[in-house]
């Protein structure tokens, strides 16, 4: 019975150690989530500010990432989107091996290439030249009237570019035809055309806007940068080359950085609004957004429609990061993340 | 002093005006033909000088305005409610952020950023609206998706927050027993009012010249927007008058219509009231982008 009740004894103690080895624990918990309570009670109104922003990013951002699985799945509408069967890849093989997929990569990447040197040379040109005048009115006239493209809608300039082009009586065929003595051109049904017109349409739109940036980032500039450069009887040209522009490169860095990283995406106004959606322009305007578009709408092929879309989320990402971790080797402080 | 200038640098400006009237010129042809006169236009084609004047195209347009008004209506509904909810949302979200001491600051922040990254593409998103939401054909389908919340302006305006206020105010206002909310709304958003207006613009552009919503959301009529009515009569001039009364009467406008002169005066119409705003926003549309692009 001793024997028993030493036993006993030692799991008795035991026992109690061990409770109160645990109500210790519990009662660092129970601080520690007390302490987590309270910080969310004291911060209870910050927390439900970014609600109505949380819904809302999961309903317009979060759920339809999680609806790419439609890329690999064959949509049937009577049994939903989730319970729709899967097709594995088959959405992708088709996309891959249709000479689109080539054909609408090639031309986003090829019309945003031209874009970004196109609109970088002259935006800082024109930023580089405004700000070489001095009267202040001159140069916020100027300003403002560069910019006015970039706030009209694509379907205006889809009407303004119609006022030139459009074959009966646009102004360019009156004049090939009045003072030139040409045949008009049906601008609208040759396809060969219309890289030069839209690289044109785009500057004419987006290239006030980067100059206006540029140019804020130039004003930014210590003055005592070029007073020293004067005394020590550096030309304009100089001064452009050698404060001007190294100056302002960390902004040319991160415009140009955010350009690159979505050179998969296309403005789809510009490509199916100022084209008129046009079918024989399709070879050469046809660009992943109206891609998927198209297919989505004209066709009714969801699964590829996402599956393309999907093949421009994945690829817009890697670039977006591999971009900014080249820029950040170059210099820490104009990466974006 | 414009004269002086102009001789010290010549060139220069020469320079810049050839790019204002490349600017310019298209608004101009665009005007120039819709005042012109139908005849003078099919048998010359557009001109920046019109032979022969007319203000038929408009009195054509003005003859039967209620499809226009009703679109210009959707605009300015869908505009009003859409900027007001837009900036609270984004003023909501972003002061959050821009507290140091706010727990899950990181994940928040995170949580918005990475919408910039990846997106599920279009049509997943279509489908997520149209078929768990049911927005078709819905004055919301054009408020909502993709324009009531944009990451970069919530990103623009916490860095407002986190550099314009300083943090001993709202010290100082929480001693005093100020609640949040009160903070928030009597001392964070009075401070702010600049970051407030410029994005308040931005969503007032982003909203009046919407049509992709339009195009993909809504096939009835009485809800086009100005812009997506836009979009139907570039491709149809005749759409404007065949939704428009019995046939009958259709048929006998359409022969009367002055097709070119018309599509072009409807495009001033649509355009005229954005432009004639502009000469008022501009500098501070200007300020805006620039501290956005510095900052941002």
């Amino acid at each position: 019975m001793n024997g028993n009740g030493r036993i006993h004894d030692n799991i008795g103690r035991r026992i109690e150690l061990e409770t109160a080895v645990e109500q210790a624990a519990e009662v660092r918990r129970s601080t520690r989530t007390g302490a987590f309570l309270r910080k969310l009670k004291k911060y209870r109104a910050l927390l439900i500010m970014t609600v109505p922003g949380l819904v809302y990013l999961i309903i317009n951002n979060y759920i339809p990432m999680y609806g790419v699985v439609l890329a690999f799945k064959t949509l049937s509408y009577d049994k939903g989107i989730w319970d729709s069967p899967w097709t594995g890849l088959d959405n992708f093989k088709f996309l891959f091996n249709s000479p689109d997929a080539f054909t609408i990569t090639r031309n986003t990447i090829l019309y945003n290439v031209v874009f970004i040197l196109v609109n970088t040379v002259f935006a800082l040109l024109v930023a580089i030249l405004i700000n070489e005048i001095k009267g202040k009115a001159i140069s916020r006239f100027y300003q403002s009237t560069f910019l006015l493209p970039h706030i009209v809608s694509m379907v205006v300039v889809a009407y303004l570019v119609y006022g030139f082009l459009n074959q009966d009586s646009g102004m360019v065929n009156t004049i090939l035809t009045k003072y030139f003595h040409k045949d008009s051109i049906a601008w609208y049904s040759e396809a060969g055309y219309w890289p030069y017109i839209l690289v044109i349409v785009n500057a004419w739109k987006n290239a006030g806007y980067l100059s206006i940036i540029y140019f804020a980032a130039i004003i930014g500039i210590d003055k005592e940068y070029y007073e020293a450069a004067r005394i020590d009887g550096a030309t304009r040209w100089k001064q452009m080359t050698a404060i001007t522009l190294p100056l302002i490169m960390p902004v040319i860095l991160i415009m140009t950085l955010m350009a690159v990283s979505s050179i998969l995406r296309s403005d789809f106004g510009l490509f199916y609004q100022v084209t008129m959606a046009s079918g024989p322009l399709i070879p050469t305007t046809n660009t992943i957004d109206t891609f998927v578009y198209r297919a989505m709408v004209q066709l009714g092929d969801i699964g590829m429609s996402s599956a393309a879309g999907l093949y421009q989320s994945v690829v817009c990402f890697f670039l977006i990061l591999g971009a900014n971790l080249a820029v950040r080797r170059y210099d820490k402080n104009s990466s974006l993340f | 002093m414009t004269g002086a200038m102009n001789s010290r640098h010549p060139f220069i400006h020469l320079f810049f005006w050839l790019f204002v009237l490349f600017s310019l010129v298209p608004f101009l042809l665009v005007f120039m033909v819709s005042i012109s006169g139908e005849e003078s236009i099919l048998k010359h084609g557009y001109s920046l000088f019109p032979s022969e004047f007319s203000t038929g195209a408009y009195s054509f347009l003005f003859n039967d305005f209620s499809t226009i008004a009703k679109a210009y209506g959707v605009t300015i509904a869908v505009t009003l409610i859409g900027t007001v909810v837009s900036l609270l949302i984004t003023c909501l979200y972003a002061y959050p952020l821009s507290r140091p001491d706010m727990p899950f600051r990181r994940t928040l922040s995170f949580f918005l950023f990475f919408t910039m990254l990846f997106g599920g593409g279009m049509a997943p998103w279509y489908l997520t609206y149209v078929n768990m939401f049911g927005i078709k054909n819905t004055l919301l389908s054009m408020i909502i998706p993709n324009l009531l919340l944009s990451a970069f302006n919530v990103l623009l305006m916490r860095s407002f927050f986190s550099t314009s206020i300083p943090d001993s105010i709202l010290e100082s206002a929480t001693i005093d027993g100020a609640s949040e909310w009160t903070i928030f709304k009597s001392i964070v958003i009075p401070l702010s009012l600049p970051i407030v207006a410029t994005i308040g613009l931005f969503n007032v552009l982003a909203y009046w010249n919407d049509w992709y919503n339009c195009m993909l959301f809504i096939d009835k009529q009485e809800l086009y927007n100005i812009q997506y009515l836009m979009t139907k009569t570039l491709n149809n001039v005749q759409y404007l008058i065949m939704k428009a009364g019995s046939n009958a009467q259709a048929g006998e406008q359409l022969a009367k219509m002055p097709r070119e002169t018309v599509r072009m005066a409807f495009a001033v119409v649509g355009v005229a009231p954005l432009l004639a705003a502009y000469p008022f926003f501009q500098r501070f549309y200007i300020s805006g982008i620039t501290s956005g692009a510095v900052k941002g």
